[in-house]
């Protein structure tokens, strides 16, 4: 019995963590601050982002797909000083946060999120509604994410996803 | 003009007048819902192959997916028999969109409305109570299963792509290509066994000609993609080919990337605000070339009239197929494929490269932001023409800051839509 209370206040408390570090996460890229984007991740995590119909089909394209830190510094560089897109304003929500399961170093975990976007003179709208499906990994430097997936189910990209999510 | 009056405006506006310059392109092609309405008469259900999807998105039998014709909802399935069929996705009863789901695998499909039931060809093979009960109600004696299937296209394959018409005296897909384009078509779509590794769907607020036009449009190639230009894939420096068929309606853009970083004038480099000499990559592994084709050229953009763009870039590989919904609005469904004898390295390779293009990527971005700024251009200001003069018609075919092939098309699409 105790071991089953000890295990909940566990995955209780990684809930907590993950979720202060999720609000960062989210503020981060509020910000436009990809370069600190890169930094919620492990030098080999990966991270991508797919549509559900993919995900459900067995099918492994990604709008973005990222195997490692140097592959994302490479998109947080085009975002930052080459990439030509209209000026924008984000909100990431994250919510729903549950921590599943706790393997030594390793956290299984999953939560929502919606990327809402506000152009220049066009009304707010949802550019992506999806899941994310996390692994985080306990490092000295606090926790890091080892793999991000995110699986969206708003297939149809209203005309792109300039930024992360 | 001697034109049909019907697309003619007769309470002021101006009449449908192309310009006589053929450099100029009159913005109402883009906006105007009546020339919206005369495409599906005359290109889509016209003498002309439409793409709606590859091979390797049906490969056993039974499976399906949605596409279509134009702006039109067809399915695509694959009967018992191993043959491809293409049908409008609407009831022949009441006309409901019966097929919902993406894709999947069916021996028969249920309109949901009043069960009337369709085979894998499209014939209608079921209707609930045609006799009707005890005698009263029910369809007329006379009606006849055979004349009330789905609506359906010819279709034919080639390499592993299937194309659709209305047309029933339509020619070949080689005949159709034209020889030119046919010899890149080949190139890419060589016969060799395809493995579908996913599809993007997005929205974009253009007419669906510009984006057509954009693959057509070498000029922007070397100033909006720092990718491009930058990484030597399509750059002024690089061997290239922009071919057209002799109707100038299907287009090419072909480039030889050379070894290392492009070799850039300083001249062009200044002219490139997107070349970025010293940008170098974090993981240069995206730009990794494994030879795979036999082609002299590392890139291939094939622009296949109406709405299909076919792209072959180092190892990227994919179909673009555009779907009409209005004047304002085309939807891209971008098809992603591979080899079937790809290892899991290789579709890793794949999967890393495909950061490039799609709705995320770093061409697609930029691609699909220009055009809906442009379509609010087009919009929202006082009609006028936009200007299409680079380059010469009678030009070396190597020629790449031109506007050739977009004036080649307009030419067709006048002469297709009688304008």
């Amino acid at each position: 019995m105790a071991t089953v209370m000890d295990k909940n206040a566990a995955l209780r408390d990684a809930r907590l963590e993950i979720e202060e570090f999720n609000y960062a996460y989210a503020d981060t890229l509020d910000r436009f601050d990809v370069d600190g984007w890169v930094e919620y991740f492990t030098e080999d995590a990966l991270y991508h982002v797919i549509a559900r119909d993919n995900e459900e089909s067995g099918l492994p394209l990604g709008l973005i797909y990222c195997e490692g830190k140097a592959m994302m510094k490479d998109r947080a560089y085009a975002l930052l000083n080459t990439e030509m897109f209209a000026p924008r304003y984000l909100h990431l929500s994250i919510t729903n946060t549950r921590a599943l399961q706790i393997d030594g170093d390793l956290i299984h975990a999953v939560a929502n999120y919606t990327l809402i976007e506000t152009l220049v003179e066009e009304p707010s709208r949802v550019q992506q509604v999806g899941k994310y499906r996390d692994v985080f990994r306990r490092t000295p430097n606090g926790l890091l994410l080892q793999e991000r997936k995110c699986i969206y189910d708003s297939v149809m990209v209203d005309n792109c996803l300039v930024f992360p999510v | 003009m001697d034109g049909d009056s019907s697309i003619r405006e007769t309470d002021g506006r101006q009449p449908y007048a192309w310009p006589d310059d053929e450099t100029l392109i009159p913005d109402w092609i883009y906006t105007d819902r009546d020339i919206y309405d005369r495409e599906l008469e005359k290109i889509f259900l016209g003498r002309h192959w439409n793409y709606v999807g590859l091979d390797c998105e049906v490969p056993e039998p039974g499976n399906y997916f949605r596409s279509y014709v134009g702006p039109l909802p067809v399915v695509v399935t694959r009967d018992m028999d191993g043959e491809v069929h293409v049908f409008e996705n609407r009831c022949a009863h009441r006309g409901v969109e019966f097929c919902r789901e993406y894709r999947g695998s069916a021996d028969s499909f249920i309109c949901p409305y009043h069960n009337w039931t369709y085979d894998l060809k499209g014939d209608l093979t079921a209707v609930p109570f045609r006799r009707g009960i005890k005698g009263q109600g029910g369809m007329p004696k006379d009606f006849d299963m055979a004349e009330r299937g789905l609506r359906k296209f010819h279709v034919a394959t080639r390499g592993g792509v299937i194309f659709a018409t209305a047309c029933d005296d339509m020619e070949s897909i080689e005949e159709y290509l034209g020889p030119e384009i046919c010899t890149e078509f080949d190139g890419t779509f060589d016969g060799g066994d395809m493995k579908l590794l996913g599809v993007h769907r997005n929205i974009l607020p253009a007419n669906w000609k510009l984006y057509q036009e954009n693959l057509k449009d070498p000029y922007h190639a070397t100033l909006l993609h720092t990718y491009l230009t930058t990484f030597g894939l399509f750059v002024s420096s690089n061997e290239s080919n922009i071919p057209t068929d002799k109707y100038g309606r299907h287009g090419g853009l072909l480039s030889r990337r050379s070894d290392g970083r492009p070799d850039v004038s300083t001249e062009d480099a200044a002219n490139m605000q997107a070349f970025k000499q010293t940008m170098e990559l974090n993981d240069p592994r995206v730009l990794d070339f494994v030879r795979e084709f036999d082609s002299k050229w590392s890139g291939s953009v094939l622009t296949i009239f109406p709405t299909l763009t076919a792209l072959r870039q180092t190892n990227i590989l994919n179909t673009r197929l555009l779907v009409p919904r209005g004047p304002d609005e085309f939807m891209m469904i971008w098809t992603v494929f591979g080899r079937a004898d790809d290892d899991d390295e290789m579709i890793r390779h794949r999967l890393r490269q495909n950061n490039i293009f799609g709705p995320a990527g770093f061409l697609g971005i930029e691609d699909n932001e220009a055009l809906k700024f442009l379509q609010d251009g087009l919009r929202k200001s006082l009609p006028r023409d936009g200007l299409a003069m680079l380059g010469e018609d009678d030009e070396p075919t190597d020629t790449i800051i031109t506007e050739r092939a977009i004036r080649g098309m307009y030419r067709y699409y006048r002469d297709v839509m009688e304008l």
